[in-house]
Parts: C-alpha cells; sequence; structure tokens
C-alpha cells in the first residue's frame, strides 16, 4: 500500500512539475497558490471526512505555518547558508502548527459535538488581535521575509513563479502522500472506528480522546505546511489574509471534493482559488458602475460559494465528483464506495 | 474604584445583552442538538431590514418590531428551507456556514461594506450616581427589555403548553409525536422564537459597538457562544450567568488592558473552561454517556 501511495505521489508530482512548462508565470503563480490551499483543505478533509469534527480555524492554523516560516527564516538570515532556509522554515511552519493544533485539539477535539468548531472560530476571530499583542509579530502589518529568486542552476530554464509551483507542488505531495498513509493505516482505522461508534471503538482498546487530538494535530500540521508554503510564495504574511472568510472557503473546498476523498481536496483547492479569479475576470469584462463593482468584488464569490456548500450538501454529501460519476443511476440500494464517505455524523444523539 | 464600578456596570449592560445572544442559542441546541452558527448572520440581515424601516418611518421602535419579525421569518425560512433536510448535526453545522456565506455575501452586496450608525431611542451617555459613571438610560432600556424577554420565556416553557409540548418534542421527539406532540412544528416555533430572540439581541448590542455592518455579529456570536459553552449548552439559566460573567470580564479586560486583548480575553477563558469543565459551570450530573 505504502509503495503504491509513494509512485502515484513521485508519478503525480512529475506529470504536475511537467505541467507548469505549458502555464504563463502568471497561472504558474495561481498553481502554486493552488497547492499551498491543497495542503490545508486536505488535512481539513482528513479532519472531517474521517473524524467527524469540524474546525473553523484553519486559516489561523495556516497563519501559525506562515509566522513559524517567516520567523525561522529571518532568525537563520545570516547563520545557515541560503538553498536551506526555507527548507528549515517550513519545517518550522508544520512543527508551529502542530503544536497550536496540540494545544487546541486537547481543549476541544476530546469533546462531543459542536466545541471544536466554535472554539477554531474563536481562534481565527482573535488571530489579529494576537499579532497585534505578542511582540515579533509585526502587528497588522505582518512580517516580511527576504524574496527568493530561482536558484542558479535552474535560472536559465525556468521563470520565479514556475520555480515557487514547483516548490509548492513538492510540498502539496509529501503533504499529501503523509496523509494518505495516515488514512490507509493504523490510525487511519481507529480514526474511523471512532467516529462510526466512540463506546464500541473504546470496547476494542482504542482511545477516543487520543485519536481524534491526533488527527486535530496532523491536520494542523497539514495546514501549517500550506501556510509555510504561502508566506514563501508571497514573500511575507499578513494576519489579514488569515481570516474567517478562508476558514469557511476551506470548508467549502472539502464539501466540493467530497468529505474524506483526499483526490477530491485539489478540485476543491482549484476551485476557491480558481473561482473568486474568474469572477473578477468576468465583472472587469461587464461594464459596471465602480460603486457596484466594489460591492461585487469577493462578495458575488462567497454568495456562489455559500449556495454551492449548501445545494452540495444537501444533494451529494461525497461531493461535486460523485455528481459528475453516476449522474443516472444513483439509486437507493447501490452501495456506496468504501473510499467515499458521506458527512459523518458530528456525535451520537444524547438523549 | 470609580473606574472599576463604571466597568462593572457597563460589563452588566454587556453581558445581559450577551445572555440574550446566547439563549437564542440555546433554544436551538436544546430542540435540535445544533449550534446555529448562522444566528449572527440572520440577525444582523434581520438589523438591516431595521435600519431601513427606521430610515424610512422614523420611529425606531417600528424598526425594533420589524428586525424582531424579520429575524421570525428567517428563522421560519431557514428551519424549513435548508436545516429540517438533515438530522446529522455535523450536516447542520456546514448547512449553516453556507447560509452565513450567502446572508453575508447578500447583505454586503445590497447595502455595501460601511458601518452604519445606529440610531438608539434613549441617551446613551452614562448618568452619574454620586459622581461615579454608571449606566446610561440606554443600558437600562436594553436591560429591562432583555429581563422582560428571559422572564417571558421561562414563563412560556415551565406554565404554558406549548412550552410543555416544545420541551417533550425536544426531549423525546418520537414518543412525543406518539402522544400527539406535532414536533416538526414544534421545531420550527423554537427555530422561530430562537431567532426572533437573536436578532433582537443584536439590535439592543449595536450602538455601543461602531455601528451596522455585513461582519457587526460576528464577534459577538463568538462572545455568545462562550457564554453558551461556560453556561453549559442546555441551561437557560446558565446562559444569564455565564453571560453576565464574560460580560464584566470583557469589559474589564478591555478597559484595564485596552479593546484589542478582548477577543483574547474571550478565547482564555473559552480554553480553560473546556480544559477544566467541559460540560459548562453550571452542567447537572449526566446521567447518561452513550
Amino acid at each position: 500500500m505504502k509503495q503504491r501511495i509513494l509512485l502515484f505521489t513521485v508519478a503525480g508530482l512529475v506529470l504536475a512539475i511537467g505541467g507548469t512548462f505549458l502555464l504563463d508565470p502568471y497561472r504558474n503563480y495561481l498553481l502554486a497558490l493552488i497547492a499551498a490551499h491543497l495542503c490545508a483543505i486536505a488535512g481539513l478533509g482528513l479532519l472531517i471526512g474521517r473524524t467527524g469534527q469540524l474546525s473553523l480555524g484553519h486559516a489561523a492554523l495556516m497563519a501559525c505555518g506562515g509566522y513559524g516560516y517567516a520567523l525561522t527564516v529571518n532568525a537563520t538570515e545570516t547563520s545557515v547558508p541560503g538553498p536551506l532556509q526555507p527548507v528549515l522554515g517550513l519545517a518550522a511552519a508544520v512543527i508551529t502548527a502542530a503544536v497550536v493544533g496540540l494545544l487546541l485539539g486537547t481543549a476541544g477535539a476530546r469533546l462531543h459535538g459542536p466545541y471544536l468548531a466554535g472554539l477554531t472560530l474563536a481562534v481565527v476571530m482573535a488571530l489579529p488581535a494576537l499579532t497585534n499583542e505578542i511582540g515579533g509579530l509585526g502587528g497588522d502589518q505582518g512580517l516580511m521575509v527576504a524574496f527568493r529568486s530561482v536558484p542558479e542552476s535552474l535560472s536559465r530554464l525556468i521563470a520565479l513563479e514556475q520555480w515557487q509551483a514547483w516548490v509548492a507542488l513538492t510540498v502539496a505531495a509529501v503533504v499529501l502522500a503523509v496523509l494518505s498513509m495516515v488514512d490507509a493505516g493504523r490510525t487511519g482505522v481507529r480514526m474511523r472506528a471512532v467516529r462510526d461508534d466512540e463506546v464500541a471503538a473504546a470496547l476494542a482498546g482504542v482511545h477516543p480522546g487520543r485519536t481524534k487530538v491526533l488527527a486535530f494535530v496532523v491536520s494542523a500540521a497539514s495546514a501549517g505546511a500550506g501556510g509555510g508554503v504561502l508566506c514563501f510564495v508571497d514573500s511575507g504574511v499578513r494576519p489579514g489574509g488569515y481570516g474567517v472568510s478562508l476558514s469557511l472557503l476551506l470548508v467549502v473546498a472539502v464539501v466540493v471534493g467530497g468529505t474524506g476523498r483526499l483526490a477530491g481536496a485539489a478540485i476543491g483547492a482549484a476551485l476557491v482559488v480558481l473561482l473568486p479569479w474568474l469572477i473578477g475576470q468576468a465583472t472587469s469584462a461587464v461594464d459596471l458602475s465602480p460603486e457596484l463593482a466594489r460591492r461585487l468584488d469577493g462578495n458575488l464569490a462567497v454568495l456562489l460559494f455559500g449556495l454551492l456548500l449548501i445545494w452540495l450538501t444537501l444533494a451529494a454529501p461525497a461531493g461535486l465528483v460523485s455528481l459528475l460519476r453516476r449522474p443516472a443511476r444513483r439509486s437507493r440500494t447501490s452501495p456506496t464506495e468504501p473510499s467515499v464517505t458521506p458527512i459523518p455524523t458530528l456525535e451520537k444523539d444524547r438523549q | 474604584m470609580e473606574r472599576f464600578v463604571f466597568l462593572v456596570a457597563a460589563g452588566t449592560a454587556d453581558g445581559v445583552v450577551f445572555a440574550l445572544f446566547a439563549l437564542s442559542l440555546v433554544l436551538i441546541w436544546r430542540s435540535t442538538r445544533i449550534i446555529n452558527f448562522a444566528a449572527a448572520a440572520m440577525a444582523v440581515a434581520a438589523c438591516y431590514l431595521a435600519l431601513a424601516t427606521t430610515t424610512l418611518t422614523g420611529s425606531y421602535w417600528i424598526g425594533l418590531l420589524t428586525a424582531v419579525l424579520t429575524g421570525a421569518a428567517l428563522g421560519a425560512a431557514v428551519e424549513r428551507g435548508i436545516m429540517r433536510t438533515t438530522q446529522n448535526p455535523l450536516a447542520g453545522v456546514i448547512l449553516a456556514i453556507g447560509t452565513v456565506m450567502v446572508l453575508q455575501a447578500l447583505t454586503g452586496i445590497l447595502a455595501g461594506p460601511e458601518y452604519r450608525p445606529v440610531p438608539t431611542p434613549f441617551d446613551d451617555r452614562p448618568l452619574s450616581v454620586a459622581g461615579v459613571p454608571t449606566l446610561s438610560p440606554y443600558d437600562l432600556f436594553a436591560i429591562t427589555v432583555a429581563v422582560l424577554l428571559m422572564t417571558t420565556l421561562r414563563l412560556l416553557f415551565t406554565r404554558t403548553s406549548l412550552g410543555l409540548q416544545m420541551r417533550a418534542a425536544a426531549f423525546a421527539p418520537e414518543m412525543s409525536r406518539l402522544l400527539g406532540v406535532p414536533a416538526a412544528r414544534m421545531r420550527t416555533i423554537g427555530w422561530i422564537l430562537a431567532t426572533a430572540v437573536g436578532a433582537l439581541a443584536v439590535m439592543l448590542a449595536l450602538p455601543g459597538d461602531l455601528g451596522l455592518h455585513p461582519h457587526a455579529g460576528d464577534a459577538l456570536f463568538v462572545s455568545a457562544f462562550a457564554v453558551a459553552v461556560i453556561g453549559s449548552l442546555d441551561s437557560p439559566e446558565g446562559a444569564v450567568i455565564g453571560g453576565l460573567l464574560v460580560g464584566v470580564l470583557i469589559s474589564l479586560v478591555t478597559g484595564y488592558l485596552g479593546a484589542g486583548v478582548a477577543p483574547l480575553g474571550v478565547l482564555a477563558l473559552l480554553i480553560a473552561v473546556l480544559l477544566l469543565r467541559p460540560a459548562g459551570l453550571f452542567a447537572g450530573a449526566e446521567a447518561r454517556r452513550v
């Protein structure tokens, strides 16, 4: 199983990197953004699909990754050779997010019900205050990191945006491979057992609280990797970019891809990055009054995402792909594929 | 000392409004085991309509009535149109998030991103008692409305047949249906009550802040969620006590440490309660776990 996952990952990565030669620089930049969001979305998908927990704070965890990256890169600027800095930065991004995830998971994940969702929402609301109050995080301005150009040996061959896309795709591939292995391995079975019946899982020797916290930590670490990549691509991190709206978009992306389906996460990531951009293109093509254009900017995308979220949750809990795959014959008796999880139950009804 | 008294008084006024909004969450939680994450967005949408009515008619009171009625109508629409279709709590939260996105985007498109000042029916400068500034007439008005409403709700649930039926439908839907209680209708009534109360709470809370804005309810929702968790999600009494606690805490933190720290105070309190006493401070003994 592990070898298959590795094979798929390497093949996918080679294909994707080859694909970057077909894109112009701006589209490569968008591809890098998609890959960065994909890390967070895949992690959130694992959390929602396999343990039935909902986090509304993954944007804050991405921000943790961004700050971890920025602080490390800035701290090691003189002591560590240049090419090693981003690697250390990304490791720090993952660790920072995982530690914060452990704290949040311990407070919220052990419990039933909507506690984790509310707690993580409170975290993402408090993020601007946190960056203002903790010295060294730069307040509203955030942190900047030194601009990184293409390595010497590649600079003749590819442009900056393509290099950024390569780095982002590589990180995303590693994250996806790790998440697939967790999902396919023992931990994945435990997570599903806890999701389906906590008492039965506990009787079978699975510790429900520990399993849920572990899932949250893995998911947070993925989000941290995504945030680190975003900081690398944008040469900085600002708290304004990681608000509630990004958190909600990540949830939309997970539901669009189908909860618990890692491959679907890519579709979700592409949608949340590309749809606002496409709408921006469309509204600027149509002749609108400046006031109306300002109001539509951003809001129209959120409106569409909200409608999509409601419609998909009601009509196709297994994601957009399931609609494309079996358009006509979705009979009631046909068994669901094992890899596809409809939205799981958050908790047993306690009455 | 004067400052302390003033901050506690102001915090009490805020806390009563928090409690009212938390009560709106508790009402829905009790009947459906769903936290209505769309509560703030629905209330804010109702307040926009209320502000439009007030501007049109010149009367604050007609605006207030509009907020309550719109809140009730939105509650019925969301429950019947969206929430009814699922019994699954996680899907319920996701649907509520979708509702939030739709409502906030619509208010953003229709009303624009500006902060709109909200009129107050009474003076909102604090009255001085023996030289110490305390509550303003507006605070007193908000407290009176909130306390009246909470008393009415309590009477409704404990003394009327409707309240008994609602409690029965929430506690044991199958059994109460067998006994002739229209459980589905009771759920809808629960939502209507809750969202009307939520709209009223946001309407009362608005003048203290910057004004009306598509995201004006977000911070209030987080505070109210903290209140509901602290008071244990099931208990209206807990919501009231938790509301006063959180209101005073936020007011003290804001007064002594600065307005920017307030969300951190709420977050710290929420984490502390979840780590130490996850069922809430006022939860009764749990009779059955499964």
